[in-house]
């Protein structure tokens, strides 16, 4: 399906963060913000939800903790108990290190699988970009558009507020 | 917001804007390989060829190709093991702790220095994957069904915590590292000529755009994962110390040797991340970006954990004394007169008294000097670990088994083949990854001030002019501050 974009270009990222408010204040629909880097407080300033993943990687982290205590508990404790060193079969402060590890590996793999998997980020061929220099300098606000949007105004209000180029794009979406 | 100080020492020196960043980063990956590049891998790769002979040597003709003896049956190769797990850990501390401790001078450092994290990690598991003398065995180590029924692995032993500690950190290291690379693969990419960079650089960067909604996931992503990593770069260390502390071997049998290898791990991955980015630094001209601060301010911590390394030596001869153990008290006499008291001076010299000098501003500031100290440090380590491992073991309980080790060429070939493997793996990576962090060097790049305007060819007041106020930040808030305004 293609869409076609008006793109706001600018410079700097504290420019951007007052346009957003701006053109999000004058009732239009930002489609999405490509940024070279992280901006603080650009998901407050787009209404972008806080994420879920830390909710998420805790339990990740706890079906971590909970198999391996299961598998350890399991493995030495009833299906093949072997007696080391006088050792109780159960010997839960030795499992603290295996519990441990397991945690923070299900954490994170788990957590950073999910992240890829909701960011809808693998591998590709191509990867179809609005405009290039936004991983490079340029800040870039696309704003989607239609017959009944009115360019020349769009384009106004991104140049008042800061924006030096609007561009217009089409972009095929897969 | 960007909190401007006008007083913080500059990060990224030079005036340089986001432009520039990309440019500065990006010329050696787009260049191509120039003849020092190449003449540097050529003898990595001449190292790597001997590890490989040592490795056939030792797998055709079984681990009796190694110096071990009935006594000291785990010198040469648990020294090295220890030696590059602990050089791994400056990396995770460097991309983790200093993370969550907002220590914002890390962006610079820290792509290379968790690349040397993962390159040392690969070195070390070499070590016990090939004691084991058939490695295609390996996954005995894993909690598996084997054919015999259902006999498992045992969850009481150091050496089994050892496989799920360096598993995870080597896991969680990677991920991390390769999360960080995702979008400064994808400005390569949008920069990139050629068809085969366009369509690798693609498959790497997996998609990403740089939309704010994945920078948003991504930061949460980062910070977990240093969450994470924090406690898992202080557990791996502590359990390679309890395969020894664990035993009941003189020397060994101590509580102090968790904190004591976590500070050695510390110490040696700082001196071998001074070590490259010196390098690196000059030969990719960076050296706006890995400024003579961050060389000082590595050179501090190495200096730190250098002095917690040496309390901890004194402590053990202490503790010695003092538990009024003869066999105890023999060791440690036995380190530091026996038969291997050079490698005991040695290690004194160059853990102890050496790092002491950078309490010199001079020394600190001085990239000849860090260099030289950070490659004594290196050798120092080494010597900690061989100082540990076979004094303890050489002279046990029985006089009757007393026996002296000498490592074989065989031994010196995997040894200095693994640093064959290292070099060859980071210069590589240097040649065809971004060495500095891109976004991130570009979010502190107005952190600080410096001489110049941050951003070049643009005037930062013109936009903001007519601007409400917003965030408590006034209309026509400067975006960046001249330090001499």
């Amino acid at each position: 399906m293609t869409k076609r974009f008006a793109l706001g270009i600018f410079d700097d990222e504290d420019v951007l963060m007052h346009a957003i408010e701006n053109v999000r204040a004058a009732g239009v629909k930002i489609y999405e913000v490509f940024t070279p880097f992280p901006i603080h407080g650009i998901d407050d300033a787009l209404g972008i939800e806080r994420s879920r993943l830390p909710i998420a990687a805790f339990f990740y982290g706890m079906c971590g903790l909970a198999f391996a205590l299961w598998m350890q508990i399991y493995m030495l404790g009833f299906d093949w108990p072997m007696i080391i060193g006088g050792k109780p079969h159960i010997a839960l402060p030795a499992f603290i290190p295996v519990s441990f590890e397991l945690t923070v590996f299900f954490t994170c793999h788990g957590m950073v699988i999910t992240f890829y998997t909701i960011s809808k980020l693998y591998p590709r061929w191509r990867t179809p970009v609005l405009d290039v220099r936004s991983t490079d300098d340029k800040f870039v606000m696309a704003i989607e558009i239609n017959e009944s949007t009115d360019l020349n105004n769009l384009s106004k209000l991104l140049r008042e507020n800061g924006a030096s180029e609007v561009n217009e794009k089409e972009m095929t979406k897969n | 917001m960007q909190h401007v100080s006008p007083v913080r020492e500059p990060l990224v020196t030079g005036g340089k804007s986001y432009h520039d960043v990309t440019q500065d980063v990006c010329r050696q990956v787009e260049a191509a390989p120039n003849v020092r590049w190449m003449a540097a891998l050529s003898v990595a790769l001449f190292f790597l060829g001997v590890f490989l002979y040592s490795v056939y040597r030792t797998l055709w003709f079984g681990i009796g190709e190694w110096g071990l003896n009935k006594t000291v049956g785990w010198a040469w190769d648990i020294t090295n093991f220890v030696w590059w797990v602990g050089i791994g850990h400056a990396g995770t501390l460097i991309s983790a702790v200093l993370l969550l401790f907002r220590q914002k001078w890390r962006s610079s450092i820290n792509r290379a220095a968790e690349a040397m994290t993962i390159f040392a990690v690969i070195c070390a598991a070499m070590f016990p994957v090939l004691h084991m003398g058939r490695p295609w065995l390996a996954y005995w180590v894993f909690p598996l069904q084997n054919t015999f029924g259902s006999l498992w692995v045992n969850f009481n032993s150091p050496l089994l915590w050892d496989v799920f500690a360096i598993s995870t950190y080597f896991t969680v290291s990677l991920v991390f590292w390769y999360t960080g690379l995702v979008p400064d693969f994808a400005t390569i990419r949008d920069r990139a000529k050629g068809p085969i960079a366009k369509v690798a650089y693609s498959l790497l960067s997996m998609g990403w755009t740089g939309s704010a909604k994945h920078w948003s996931r991504y930061e949460t992503v980062s910070l977990i994962l240093a969450g994470v990593s924090t406690p898992l770069v202080l557990s791996v260390h502590t359990i390679v110390s309890m395969d020894f502390a664990t035993s009941v071997v003189p020397g060994w049998h101590t509580t102090i040797f968790p904190p004591y290898f976590v500070a050695g791990a510390i110490f040696s991955g700082f001196a071998m991340v001074l070590t490259l980015m010196l390098i690196t630094r000059v030969v990719f001209k960076l050296e706006d970006y890995i400024t003579m601060e961050h060389i000082a301010l590595m050179n501090k911590i190495m200096m730190i954990t250098g002095s917690i390394v040496g309390v901890a030596y004194i402590t053990e001869f202490f503790i010695a004394w003092y538990s009024q153990v003869e066999f105890e008290q023999y060791a440690f006499i036995n380190r530091a007169t026996g038969p291997y008291w050079w490698a005991y001076w040695s290690m004194m010299t160059c853990n102890v008294i050496t790092p002491q000098l950078v309490w010199i501003r001079k020394v600190r500031y001085s990239i000849p000097l860090t260099f030289v100290l950070s490659i004594i440090v290196n050798i120092g380590m080494w010597f900690e670990r061989f100082v540990i491992i076979v004094t303890s073991l050489h002279r046990d309980y029985l006089p009757s088994s007393w026996v002296m080790f000498s490592p074989t060429i065989i031994d010196i070939g995997i040894y200095v083949g693994t640093l064959g493997l290292f070099f060859t793996l980071f210069l590589l990576f240097a040649k065809f990854f971004p060495v500095v962090n891109m976004a991130e060097v570009k979010t502190v790049l107005k952190y600080t001030v410096d001489n110049g305007p941050t951003y070049t060819g643009h005037d930062p007041h013109h936009d903001l002019i007519h601007k409400p106020t917003t965030h408590g930040v006034p209309a026509n808030a400067p975006v960046n501050y001249n330090k001499h305004d």
